[in-house]
């Protein structure tokens, strides 16, 4: 095995998520009627070779860990090899809550001192997209960089990703977080390959400094004396980090085919927690359209454009279009659901009409009666 | 040494060979059931919800695909450090130097003493790998102690038409057993065995030596429970009460499914107190798209529906095409329904393709010519990997296996009654 992998779960994404992340971590966040945030790059750590990986988390983390509880289910459970759920902890002399993203790794230093791979990926856990690391591996290694960062060309949205301006050899010689005047459309998708080693000095020179943020205090203050390269990644990303929209709109993402296809339908494909629930049920008066849907789910009523996890149940004359319906939330008789993102567990009782617009979906937090 | 209260040993080696083709590369525990499940999900689940770790299973006929199924026991989490489930294949013995295939469903256990004894367990509790029930093996286990008995055997109350196609034990008042009767022409009790024993091992230890010697194809039914009541031994029945059933045919396999798709089915498989487990390798989203109409259906994780489908069950990654039509009919997992075919009353076994246009199920009801017995229920059959190419027709009772061509099908049709089997790859 080349490499390890280092999956930054940590991020705090409260003001922009909102109810959804109060209780839980971005990366634990259910996507496509089956799937979590992290199970993406889980599987493209599992899938691309990567036998050994760290999930570094502290906000939520309660969330994060009910889910990873066993790493069978992504062939992590090896002798060599395995998952690794970090939080913060306290020693005999510091008790620190990571303090930024390099920060969170170099408290958890000893993984990267214990490993004997050559190289570690580093990338955030609350993308959703498919890759094959070992690719940017290679031309990590026959490029020569220090450093890889995978790239993506973007059409919109520029000013919420770091934009990087490589030159003719692939070089990155500028790199702006969130600029407002973008200099080109390549986007940082937050992936980094680097050797073990560079990694460790380059922490344990800079965090003791105070430099506890990788992208501003490593990306863009080495990118001079550093060889850093541009790897360009062409598939389907999408980060649900930047808010309740982009939440959604990832999920609907999901009704087209061309995007859920190599999900779900190319070999190799995103593995899940296994949770063993009996085939959707479909009853007289179902009518389910346009829309993906896991296991255990009862229908009894109508169905349009939606994402339906598992467990949910859809009551008799009750009709739900346009929204998001997570695990176990039971929507009574006659209702009326539409542009709505119904989180786990909720009860809409019969005959409540819960109503919100493209723009603006209503947001029902866990547990929630209505 | 550790001990080990009770052990299970599962047998799994029968072929079931009423079922046709749907058990011709596979043994029958191994055969789809409700969508996502296989027969032997059932019995396997019970025992882990039972508190039972340590299962045997025994295989023989085709057991390949039980194999690959079962593994190390992730699913049901059987993959322990102590225990587990382990597959008991026949094998060749020392001392000697052939094998010997298991000759009946004692002499199977007789095989294995050895892995019973290496587990040292106080009761043994036997299973057949071929019945749909939720049943917990720890309540029967507590009444086998405390009554005391060498043998409890689970019986389920019959009508008195349907008694003479069981084994029926016939009981004093207290439960205790006096006599045994396979199939009788004139049953006096509708208590049926269903093939659920627990046994004190030591007990039927004893037994199987001694009835290896006389019965070399040695059988529950027929020779240890009567050698045992014979001798005097205690034997008590376990009153069940709830959903059995045996899958034995064609036809009751497809009523039993079925049964699943009611709005209120007798047997729930939506309740998270008894959970089924399965291997599913993985368990992607199903798709319905818009112009897909699927009602009173159980459709299987990673399906994806353009066309109608009513009355059905759909195992895992089934696709039907564009204005296809599905109804009254069983499809297994990884089977390609083409764009506008029409499907009724039928059994599509697992990664089969059917062509764009072709019709299923349709014309007379005529018994299958070869088979008459197995296929007369009006339902046509296709074996798992069988293609069936675009625009043919197809009738009743058929049955058709492997790649076939337009050529198999005289004027396009196949008509009902008539097969094709083509062998090779």
């Amino acid at each position: 095995m080349k490499a390890i992998g280092v999956i930054l779960a940590g991020g705090n994404n409260k003001g922009r998520l909102g109810q959804l992340t109060e209780n839980r971590a971005a990366a634990a966040l259910p996507i496509a009627s089956s799937y979590r945030a992290i199970d993406f790059v889980l599987s493209n750590m599992s899938n691309s070779g990567i036998g050994k990986v760290a999930v570094l988390t502290q906000y939520n983390s309660r969330s994060l860990r009910d889910h990873l509880t066993s790493s069978k289910w992504w062939d992590f459970g090896r002798k060599q090899g395995g998952l690794f759920v970090f939080t913060p902890y306290i020693s005999s002399t510091e008790s620190n809550w990571f303090r930024g993203t390099a920060d969170s790794i170099y408290q958890n230093i000893s993984y990267l001192l214990r490993s004997t791979e050559e190289y570690v990926v580093v990338t955030s856990g609350d993308a959703i997209y498919k890759i094959d690391y070992s690719k940017v591996i290679n031309q990590h290694v026959e490029s020569g960089a220090d450093i890889t960062v995978v790239y993506k060309k973007m059409e919109d949205n520029l000013r919420n990703f770091g934009i990087m301006e490589m030159n003719e050899a692939g070089r990155m010689i500028g790199f702006e977080e969130k600029p407002e005047q973008a200099k080109t459309n390549c986007a940082s998708l937050g992936m980094y390959v680097i050797s073990r080693t560079l990694l460790i000095d380059l922490l344990t020179q800079g965090v003791p400094e105070g430099k506890y943020d990788w992208v501003g205090d490593y990306i863009c203050e080495n990118k001079d004396t550093l060889q850093i390269y541009g790897y360009e990644f062409e598939g389907y990303w999408s980060t649900i980090s930047t808010g309740i929209i982009a939440y959604y709109k990832t999920n609907m993402d999901f009704l087209k085919k061309e995007v859920r296809n190599p999900f779900i339908n190319e070999y190799p494909y995103i593995e899940t927690k296994a949770k063993d629930e009996p085939p959707a049920k479909y009853n007289v008066g179902a009518d389910v359209r346009g829309s993906i849907v896991g296991s255990g789910t009862i229908f009894n009523g109508v169905v349009e454009s939606s994402v339906i996890f598992r467990k949910v149940f859809v009551g008799e004359g009750a009709s739900v279009k346009h929204s998001i319906i997570m695990e176990g939330t039971t929507i009574g008789k006659g209702c009326k659901i539409e542009y709505a993102i119904l989180d786990k567990d909720v009860v809409v009782s019969d005959g409540k009409d819960v109503i919100g617009t493209l723009d603006y979906p209503v947001v029902l937090k866990k547990g929630t009666v209505i | 040494m550790r001990k080990n209260e009770m052990l299970a040993m599962l047998l799994a080696g029968g072929q079931g060979s009423r079922l046709g083709v749907l058990t011709r590369k596979v043994a029958k525990p191994a055969v789809s059931f409700g969508g996502r499940y296989r027969i032997i999900d059932f019995p396997l689940s019970n025992c882990i919800n039972s508190g039972v770790n340590t299962v045997g299973v025994l295989t023989q006929y085709q057991p390949l695909r039980l194999n690959q199924h079962i593994g190390i026991g992730i699913p049901w989490d059987l993959d322990r450090k102590n225990g587990g489930v382990t597959i008991l294949a026949p094998h060749v013995k020392g001392g000697g130097d052939s094998g010997e295939w298991f000759m009946g469903t004692a002499n199977a256990i007789y095989q294995n003493i050895d892995y019973i004894d290496n587990n040292n367990p106080e009761y043994v509790l036997i299973l057949s790998g071929d019945h749909i029930y939720k049943m917990d093996y720890s309540d029967m286990l507590r009444e086998h102690k405390e009554t005391g008995a060498a043998a409890t055997i689970a019986v389920l109350e019959v009508t008195m038409e349907e008694a003479s196609r069981f084994g029926i034990m016939n009981t004093n008042p207290d439960g205790s057993i006096y006599e045994f009767e396979e199939k009788p022409a004139n049953p006096k009790s509708n208590l049926a065995s269903m093939g659920i024993y627990i046994f004190t091992w030591d007990r039927l230890r004893d037994a199987l030596i001694e009835d290896n010697e006389i019965h070399p194809d040695s059988d529950f039914g027929k020779h240890i429970i009567p050698k045992m009541l014979d001798e005097g031994q205690k034997l008590q029945s376990y009153r069940f009460q709830g959903y059995w059933k045996d899958v034995g045919t064609i036809e009751s396999y497809w009523e039993s499914n079925m049964e699943l798709i009611r709005t209120l089915p007798e047997f729930n498989l939506y309740e998270s107190r008894w959970k089924v487990y399965t291997n599913s390798d993985h368990q992607p989203p199903a798709f319905t798209g818009v112009e897909a109409k699927v009602s009173e259906a159980l459709i299987s994780d990673g399906c994806e529906i353009y066309g109608e489908v009513t009355r059905s069950i759909l195992g895992d990654e089934v696709y039907v095409g564009e204005g296809a039509i599905v109804r009254d009919s069983i499809i297994m997992g990884k089977t390609v329904i083409g764009a506008g075919a029409v499907i009724e009353r039928c059994i599509i076994d697992e990664r089969c393709v059917v062509g764009e246009g072709v019709q299923m199920g349709i014309g007379e009801n005529i018994p299958n010519e070869r088979k008459p017995g197995i296929y007369d229920s009006g339902i046509t059959v296709l074996g798992d990997h069988t293609t069936i190419p675009a625009n043919v027709k197809i009738g009743k009772n058929c049955v058709a296996y492997g790649k076939t061509v337009e050529s198999d099908y005289p004027n396009g049709v196949l008509v009902s009654g008539k097969s094709i089997v083509k062998e090779g790859k």
